[in-house]
């Protein structure tokens, strides 16, 4: 484009070119940036994996049934958020807060049932210089890729925590439950890959 | 006193006001750069006069100068840290932290940036890392070890080498400290670039400063997860036993590791990953600097500013698709380092779009010479010597030969730092009448100009002599190797160049802070230059502009147009 056209081009600029805040923009920015931390632990433990030859068959190991109820409790929680949101927009305060507190008691069943898994996993033998099953990698990858998936999903139960409380005080505004949805969803969207690639492939 | 009422700690130390934070970048950044350029400074001495006593050194390093003698244990200290302070501390501080936070609200036309807060924590999250890196000089053992790149084994067994220990885990602390106030920082650039323009704005009147900042943000957001997951995962392989990145078999001493089932090559993945693009993240603000000034001082519309834009986007996007030309000799299949050689290569079009922009800018231009239009000309002297050093490592045949080598160490010296510094000097010398109200000495400043240019060249060019002559980078003292002895004379002529250009830089420390106080005055518009951010105050309180934001109506390089009585037209005049 030459100098004069740009001159003449006259955008109206103001808040939001995208039509969204900065705030909402600065969430999606950070799950971006979250999500590639979870893709370099992920892409890490294929590498290993695809190197090491005696990888476990991970269905002997855990029992599938129990993760794919821990999966389900996980994104039954997301929807009850979605509604959340959608309460809020729609000016229902009360109703909204109801639905967060839904999905915060979702979390901390997840986290409980976590909780109990990694207790059963180290029962049996797991540690993290070794396991019974085979390659020492498998236990140490299940511990930081489920731990650090378990430590976000704590953080978002805090985040929603405050969320709620702050609704009940009536300090309340629909784009903060938004905006914590939107990292509740992303959390959320991380286990069903953890889920796959890790428990299933 | 009609001044809004703050106290000291509000105003100058927990501040939320971008310019002020960005001043604090400036300090820390040159505080660890200074420090920084005394480890490089002693690192020439050791290789200038290997192993010559220097007993006044013992006070201060009573271990690793023991009765004044450099250990080679220390040496190495000193080559991984003066790497890590350069590029994450200084390299990445002063362009990025410091002029995108003091340069990116008033460049768009906003009081401040998106989040003031987020803003005050990230520097304050880097100074303890800042402070923690520096501390670990002083641990049993020494600082970190294992190169600015940290490649295990050395840097995940504890007990490897002394570095290994509490040094290597300060250096991994330091970094994490680093990442996050990034991160933060780049949340920060992405958004108020994106949302807090002013009316008039679009992205293409943005200056090429502002634009670079937008893509270096993205770069971090989008880099650095990686070397944080590498960085989790290399703590849990030091404190916890794993060993994600320890295969089996590895002996320290006699003693066999338990570790089994890692691989070191994955942390060279992750790592490059992050640092390909951190090269440019250091590059792209020097070049959109090199472009404002160099269209300011030469009185002339930036050339081909649409192909300056997507060639910083173009460069963005190639820099993730190229890590893997730092591992040529890591045992990659030869058809993968070829795609690298081609995505690597595919980078000079985008890099020689911008030189040529430049060299178009300035031919048949009125030069006007100032000490910050010689740092950009000097940038783009550079820029070019180190891009045609780029190529021969680039191609993974002549890389093999040439990895590891000094000609490695002269090239990224070239193409990164000296780019990096000479675009962040060039800034100090543009933007300082905006930072503190006072014009910068020009006399001293030429005087730091050329004494750094001639002595930069004669320091880093000769490097590539040693490294096609097979001098490896990291050694200790060439000397033990019969045929590196006759390059002693050329390694003395460096360590005294060396001298010679960190001795230059102390006329810079005195200008800058000098300056401050007994600086001639600035207007608000000393250059005539034709950016938003020349119309706010010459020094401007927090909130920038004093009445209304200023429109933009043209975009930032109207210089010089046929039939105007003055050589420029503001951008926020009509």
């Amino acid at each position: 484009m030459s100098q004069t056209a740009i001159a003449q081009a006259d955008w109206g600029g103001g808040a939001s070119p995208f039509g969204v805040t900065w705030q909402k923009m600065m969430m999606w920015f950070f799950i971006v940036t979250d999500a590639l931390l979870f893709a370099g632990l992920l892409v890490s433990y294929g590498v290993v994996r695809i190197a090491t030859g005696d990888w476990p068959t991970q269905s002997e190991v855990f029992s599938l049934t129990y993760i794919a109820t821990m999966t389900f409790v996980l994104i039954t929680s997301s929807a009850t958020m979605a509604c959340g949101v959608k309460a809020a927009e729609l000016g229902r305060p009360a109703r909204a807060a109801q639905f967060v507190w839904l999905t915060i008691l979702g979390g901390f069943i997840f986290l409980g049932m976590q909780a109990y898994e990694w207790s059963v996993f180290i029962h049996e033998g797991g540690g993290i210089t070794g396991n019974p099953w085979g390659s020492p990698t498998f236990s140490q990858f299940f511990f930081i890729i489920t731990g650090f998936h378990g430590f976000h999903v704590l953080t978002g139960v805090t985040v929603l925590l405050v969320v709620a409380i702050r609704a009940a005080m009536g300090r309340y505004s629909p784009a903060g439950v938004e905006n914590a949805g939107l990292y509740w969803h992303f959390v959320d969207l991380v286990w069903v890959f953890v889920f796959a690639l890790f428990y299933l492939v | 006193m009609e001044h809004e009422k703050q106290g000291f700690v509000s105003k100058y130390v927990f501040s939320y006001d971008h310019k002020m934070i960005g001043k604090q970048y400036f300090t820390l950044a040159m505080s660890m750069g200074f420090i920084g350029g005394i480890l490089a400074v002693l690192i020439r001495l050791q290789l200038g006069f290997p192993s010559k006593p220097w007993p006044f050194l013992e006070n201060l390093f009573p271990v690793g100068m023991a009765s004044g003698i450099m250990t080679p244990e220390f040496y190495v200290s000193l080559f991984t840290m003066h790497g890590t302070i350069m590029v994450f501390f200084l390299l990445s501080l002063l362009p990025v932290s410091g002029f995108g936070n003091f340069l990116i609200p008033l460049q768009i036309g906003a009081r401040d940036m998106a989040f003031p807060f987020l803003n005050m924590l990230s520097f304050w999250t880097v100074v303890p890392g800042a402070i923690i890196i520096i501390i670990s000089f002083f641990v049993e053992g020494g600082a970190a070890a294992s190169g600015w790149t940290a490649y295990p084994p050395l840097s995940a067994i504890r007990s490897a080498i002394p570095g290994s220990d509490l040094g290597q885990t300060l250096w991994l602390v330091g970094m994490i400290f680093f990442v996050a106030s990034f991160t933060m920082g780049g949340l920060n650039f992405v958004v108020t670039i994106l949302n807090l323009r002013t009316k008039g704005l679009r992205m293409m009147r943005m200056p090429l400063t502002t634009w670079a900042q937008f893509v270096v943000g993205i770069l971090g957001l989008l880099s650095f997860p990686a070397l944080a997951a590498g960085a989790l995962l290399l703590t849990f392989d030091r404190s916890l036993g794993t060993s994600f990145f320890l295969p089996a078999g590895i002996f320290i001493g006699d003693t066999l590791m338990p570790h089994e089932g890692g691989t070191p090559l994955l942390w060279q993945h992750l790592f490059w990953f992050l640092g390909h693009p951190e090269v440019y993240i250091i590059m792209l603000p020097a070049m959109g600097f090199t472009s404002d000034i160099l269209a300011t001082f030469c009185r002339r519309p930036i050339f081909g500013y649409r192909s300056m834009v997507y060639a910083i986007g173009a460069i963005g996007t190639l820099s993730f698709l190229v890590w893997g030309h730092h591992m040529f000799v890591s045992g990659m299949s030869p058809f993968l380092g070829s795609l690298f050689v081609v995505t690597t290569l595919a980078i000079a079009i985008p890099s020689a779009v911008k030189a040529f922009n430049w060299l178009f800018t300035i031919a048949r231009a009125r030069i006007q010479f100032t000490s910050a239009s010689l740092f950009g000309l000097g940038v783009v002297s550079l820029f070019v010597t180190g891009g045609l050093t780029g190529i021969f490592l680039g191609t993974n045949a002549t890389d093999i030969q040439l990895h590891d080598t000094y000609f490695v160490v002269g090239h990224f010296h070239f193409i990164m730092a000296g780019a990096g510094l000479f675009g962040a000097f060039g800034a100090v010398y543009y933007w300082y009448p905006k930072m503190f109200g006072r014009m910068l000495s020009e006399r001293l400043g030429k005087i730091h100009f050329w004494i750094t240019f001639v002595a930069y060249y004669a320091v880093f060019f000769p490097m590539h002599y040693l490294g096609v002559s097979g001098m490896m980078r990291r050694i200790y003292d060439p000397n033990v190797y019969e045929y590196l002895q006759p390059l002693q004379p050329v390694n003395l002529f460096i360590t005294i160049s060396a001298f010679v250009l960190f001795a230059g830089q102390l006329i810079f420390i005195y200008n800058y802070f000098a300056s401050m106080r007994t600086g001639a005055p600035a207007t608000a518009n000393p250059w005539n230059a034709a950016g938003l951010e020349w119309s706010a105050p010459a020094h401007p309180g927090h909130g920038n502009w004093e009445g209304e934001i200023p429109p933009a109506h043209r975009w930032p390089y109207d210089y010089s147009e046929p039939g105007k009585k003055r050589d420029f037209t503001p951008q926020w005049e009509a």
